[in-house]
């Protein structure tokens, strides 16, 4: 395994009279009732995450969570309170404000809730923008960002005024404006919320397919948990600026950690989510059946087997080595009991 | 998003139904019992002795005059200093006004002819909105040839178009260093709240003083008169940039630099063209009183005819002014509202361009047509229209037939209304006004606000002007009163409607473009001069934010509230008492606020026709030249407006945030 693109580790924004004091004379642990009691409002709390390369981590929380200005931490639009922040190895919180502007310029991108396209910009002039400000000449900058408006499907609209656009075109610019100096580091904070449902849909789709050309490492910053489950890796749940659990969606349905996670994640449609191997019972190696199931599959793509088929089903890996057997039960365990499978 | 959910504080002294009755009471106690035992109190609390005044007049005359005669600066005094800029002014004023007026006789250039440039104002409004505002434009600038006011209301015109982009400019820079520098922005907006409350007469003495009086004199002062709305329109315009523009400036990797000039400066546009529009009217309103100080064109006319009392001609320039005022708030209020479109590509340029083209067709056709017939630069004398006559027509008419009853009523509004509530207002102890507004203050926003309140009105009872300030206070109280009687229900009947508001809007935006000094005309014409005719000004001009805001806050009302009114049962009177009125009556106040803010810039010109309060004493400070006194009072005038509006945005901002309005 490679290092990790970007790392915290016990990262801390506290937002009070004064938070570096606060922190030191709590053994840069303070509990979360000493933080309210004394006034402070924690807004990241001792957090700490590796995200590796290629890798799409989403974290997801309720409003007032934390989880934009942790995002923020991470790229030093806020400034953390305590903690590190590694990208790529060196420490980004000691990083100068030319080192800084340096990094930004060639390794990140941003997209933002609500766009924050610059209004009196053309389409062409917002997604040149960031080569503008580092210095690229006209022609090479205005290639580019031809090349980035045609990746995200806007072709024909360079001359537009954001406001001539819809909010889904206007979110596709920032998406373009935020990938035209090929940043390493690609940073989403709820880039799709803003959309209405049927759009998101089509966002989301859009955003898998870029990342399946493109192979960045995201940090994808969101409320909802359906589009976490979707374009995740991992999820981090944070909840009071502290992560609750980390893990991928599978991990967090199946096994939560706190009753928190479990009530978020207690009416997630499990079928579409959970694979057979999470479910099956395990089973003493044997030649499998003809008609044996894949251990990754969706446990909704079996259902027609479990509902034909009185006999357990088994269940083989990519080999075709038999790894357990799925019977119905447990299956309708998994699906309809709240319980977590045992 | 922001970071975390702020916990409000949630108040742990909820009072009683008693005592929220008698909180207001209370605070007017201390002021009712001073005010009704005035007969007992010793002198000194009536009013400040002489012996105690402080000599803030003396002291700003020396001030003033050590740097108009002592302090140098090595080689040149101060008053060399701004003579020196003065001179520097003549420069930019001589080619704008070359230009559209009187042209470059040392190069035998002859100005613009009138047709170019209606032409160009034509093609300007065109090219902002619609060919309406085009019209509009192309046609007041023709009616100030055909109608004889060409001249006057170029030069006018000139010292507009010098004097805006420099105060604008000023301004600007002022507000880009308060938004870059807390320290600076902590420094410079109480002193733009002052400024901006400070009656135009105080910035002419002072500009008279260093100066001189004269035509550049009286640039000047509209210059330094249009800074402040500039520069605070530039912080607003500024802090009012979302958060996430400036993160995605930050994370394209803009320097502090490439972040100003990019993206914050691109991104307030629309705020920094509102506050253009604001510098222009300034202007323009500047330039007219300027007049005082020996400014030429429309305002000097219209002041030496008013003089002379010849109300038909005054008039006439009057509409020319105001004429002026319209194409100016149009064109620059277009200019703002406009927004970038996208062009269609692979056209010719002519298609792209197509306003710059037809400029140049202006340009050339008036200067082909000007060769062929004088007509065309400049309007002959003998074809001037006059429509004077018309307006002594109107006068005479009036006063014919309504000089009986106008006559009546402005006596028995002296007498049995002005006179009475005068000598209640003259009775006010100065302590019970400390008391009422330290106690007001205390109570709206602590101790903090009690003492910078009771401070402004300590500074007007120790200045020595006591009297003067309370005939003033007086006047003013009369003129809001009755701006809130007619207002109010004014306001209620256009909220009605969308179209009635709608109109209301359009009303209110044209008339407060004017420069507040044509509102003496029709009230010259109609009582003569006096308090009637000082109070009927006010309350015109006054009385515009009252309806502006009453409007604004009952169509502003939130939507889900009036219908859950409705589905309640309410009837429309219901409706309108129980839910819009409670709801609108914190932004009705701030409307209320503007209208006492309107009223006291108002009584301080209508010192032009005789009253006798504070206005009357910088009036007169004006003729002497004495910039101290002038100063003082204008600073008077400044506190009596601030201590009122400090009060009323206190109750305003405490009440919305009670009702979750904000």
């Amino acid at each position: 395994m490679s290092d990790p693109k970007i790392a915290c580790r016990n990262l801390w924004k506290l937002y009070g009279p004064d938070p570096a004091g606060f922190l030191k004379r709590h053994d840069g642990h303070p509990t979360i009732e000493a933080i309210r009691a004394q006034g402070y409002i924690s807004a990241v709390r001792d957090v700490s995450f590796d995200v590796m390369p290629g890798e799409i981590l989403v974290v997801m929380g309720l409003s007032g969570s934390g989880k934009s200005t942790l995002l923020r931490c991470l790229s030093r639009l806020v400034e953390p309170t305590a903690g590190e922040v590694m990208f790529e190895g060196r420490d980004m919180l000691r990083a100068t404000d030319n080192e800084l502007i340096d990094l930004r310029r060639h390794k990140m991108g941003m997209v933002f809730q609500n766009f924050a396209l610059l209004p009196h910009r053309t389409v062409l002039d917002n997604v040149a923008f960031p080569l503008q400000v580092r210095g690229t000449g006209r022609q090479e900058r205005e290639n580019r960002a031809r090349e980035v408006i045609e990746l995200v499907g806007l072709k024909g609209r360079e001359g537009y005024y954001p406001r001539e656009l819809s909010g889904g075109q206007q979110q596709r610019v920032g998406i373009a404006r935020s990938l035209a100096v090929g940043p390493d580091l690609w940073f989403l904070d709820e880039p799709f919320s803003a959309l209405d449902p049927l759009i998101r849909k089509e966002m989301q789709d859009e955003f898998l397919r870029l990342q399946k050309v493109l192979n960045k490492t995201i940090v994808f910053i969101t409320h909802d948990f359906d589009e976490a489950i979707r374009v995740a890796d991992r999820i981090a749940i944070m909840k009071d600026g502290a992560i609750e659990q980390l893990g991928t969606a599978e991990q967090l349905v199946t096994r939560p950690a706190t009753p928190y996670v479990a009530k978020f994640t207690e009416n997630i449609p499990r079928d579409r989510l959970l694979s057979v191997r999470s479910v099956m019972e395990p089973s003493a190696p044997r030649k499998p059946a003809k008609d044996a199931i894949r251990a990754d599959a969706l446990l909704a793509s079996v259902a027609r087997r479990i509902v034909t088929t009185e006999r357990p089903i088994d269940v083989v890996d990519d080999e075709g080595a038999l790894v357990g057997t799925l019977d119905r039960g447990s299956y309708i365990d998994a699906l309809y009991d709240q319980e977590p499978a045992r | 998003m922001s970071a975390v959910a702020m916990e409000r504080p949630t108040r742990a002294d909820a009072p009683g139904a008693f005592a929220k009755a008698a909180k207001p009471a209370l605070s007017v106690l201390p002021f009712l019992i001073l005010f009704l035992c005035a007969p007992l109190l010793p002198g000194w609390m009536m009013k400040v002795p002489q012996a105690w005044t402080i000599p803030f007049i003396d002291w700003t005359n020396a001030f003033i005059d050590h740097l108009r005669d002592d302090a140098l600066f090595g080689l040149f005094s101060f008053r060399d200093f701004t003579r020196w800029i003065a001179e520097l002014i003549t420069w930019p004023l001589a080619l704008v006004e070359g230009l559209l007026v009187s042209g470059f006789p040392a190069i035998g250039l002859p100005a613009m002819p009138w047709v170019m440039t209606a032409g160009l104002c034509g093609v300007l409004g065109w090219s902002l909105r619609d060919w309406r505002l085009g019209a509009l434009a192309a046609g007041c600038v023709a009616y100030m040839a055909i109608f004889g006011k060409w001249e006057l209301s170029m030069i006018t015109l000139s010292v507009v178009l010098v004097a805006a982009p420099i105060a604008g400019g000023i301004g600007f820079l002022l507000g880009i260093l308060a938004v870059k520098k807390p320290w600076f922005e902590a420094a410079i907006v109480p002193v733009l709240n002052v400024l901006q409350s400070l009656p135009h007469f105080s910035y002419l003495i002072p500009i008279a003083v260093f100066i001189g009086v004269g035509h550049k004199a009286g640039t000047i002062a509209t210059i330094i008169f249009a800074i402040p709305p500039m520069a605070r329109l530039t912080i607003l315009g500024l802090k009012g940039i979302a958060e996430e523009i400036r993160e995605a400036g930050k994370m394209a990797g803009c320097t502090r630099f490439q972040m100003l000039w990019m993206v914050e400066i691109p991104a307030a546009r629309q705020a920094l063209l509102v506050g253009v529009n604001q510098v222009i009217m300034q202007c323009l309103a500047m330039v007219v009183i300027a007049s005082f100080v020996g400014a030429r064109g429309l305002g000097h006319d219209l002041l030496f005819r008013l003089q002379s009392l010849k109300i038909g001609q005054a008039l006439e320039s009057g509409v020319a002014i105001v004429l002026m005022a319209i194409v100016l708030d149009q064109l620059s209020r277009a200019a703002a509202e406009k927004q970038p479109s996208h062009l269609a590509e692979n056209t010719s340029w002519l298609a792209r361009f197509p306003f710059v083209s037809i400029a140049i067709a202006v340009c050339v056709v008036s200067l082909v047509l000007s060769a062929i017939t004088p007509y065309a630069s400049v309007w002959p004398t003998e074809w001037t229209l006059s429509t004077a006559p018309l307006w002594d027509g109107l006068v005479d008419w009036i006063t014919l037939y309504f000089f009986d009853p106008l006559q009546y009523f402005r006596d028995g509004m002296l007498l049995y209304v002005l006179i009475p509530i005068r000598g209640l207002f003259q009775q006010i102890p100065w302590t019970a006004m400390v008391a009422l507004v330290a106690v007001a203050g205390w109570s709206l926003g602590g101790w903090r606000l009690a003492l910078i309140v009771s401070g402004f009105v300590l500074f007007i009872a120790f200045a020595g002007f006591w009297e003067r300030s309370l005939i003033t206070a007086y006047m003013v109280t009369v003129a809001v009163l009755l701006c809130i009687l007619i207002g109010l229900p004014i306001g209620i009947w256009a909220s009605k409607t969308e179209r009635r508001a709608k109109l209301a809007k359009l009303w209110c935006d044209t008339f407060q473009t004017f420069p507040s000094f044509i509102y003496l005309i029709p009230v010259i014409m109609l009582f003569k001069v006096g308090d009637v005719a000082a109070i009927s000004a006010i309350i015109i001009y006054a009385m515009i934010p009252t309806i502006r805001y009453t409007v604004f806050g009952l169509r502003n009302v939130p939507q889900d509230i009036v219908e859950a009114g409705i589905t309640s049962g309410c009837t429309q009177r219901q409706l309108l008492w129980n839910i819009r009125m409670p709801l609108a009556f914190p932004e009705i106040m701030l409307g209320i606020n503007q209208t006492i803010m309107f009223a006291l810039f108002m009584v301080i010109i209508a010192a032009f026709i005789g009253t006798k309060d504070i206005g009357q004493e910088i009036f007169r400070a004006l003729t002497f030249n004495d910039a101290g006194k002038g100063l003082v009072l204008g600073l008077c005038v400044a506190f009596m407006g601030l201590t009122a509006d400090k009060l009323i945005t206190a109750w305003s901002a405490e009440r919305k945030s009670r009702l979750g309005l904000v």
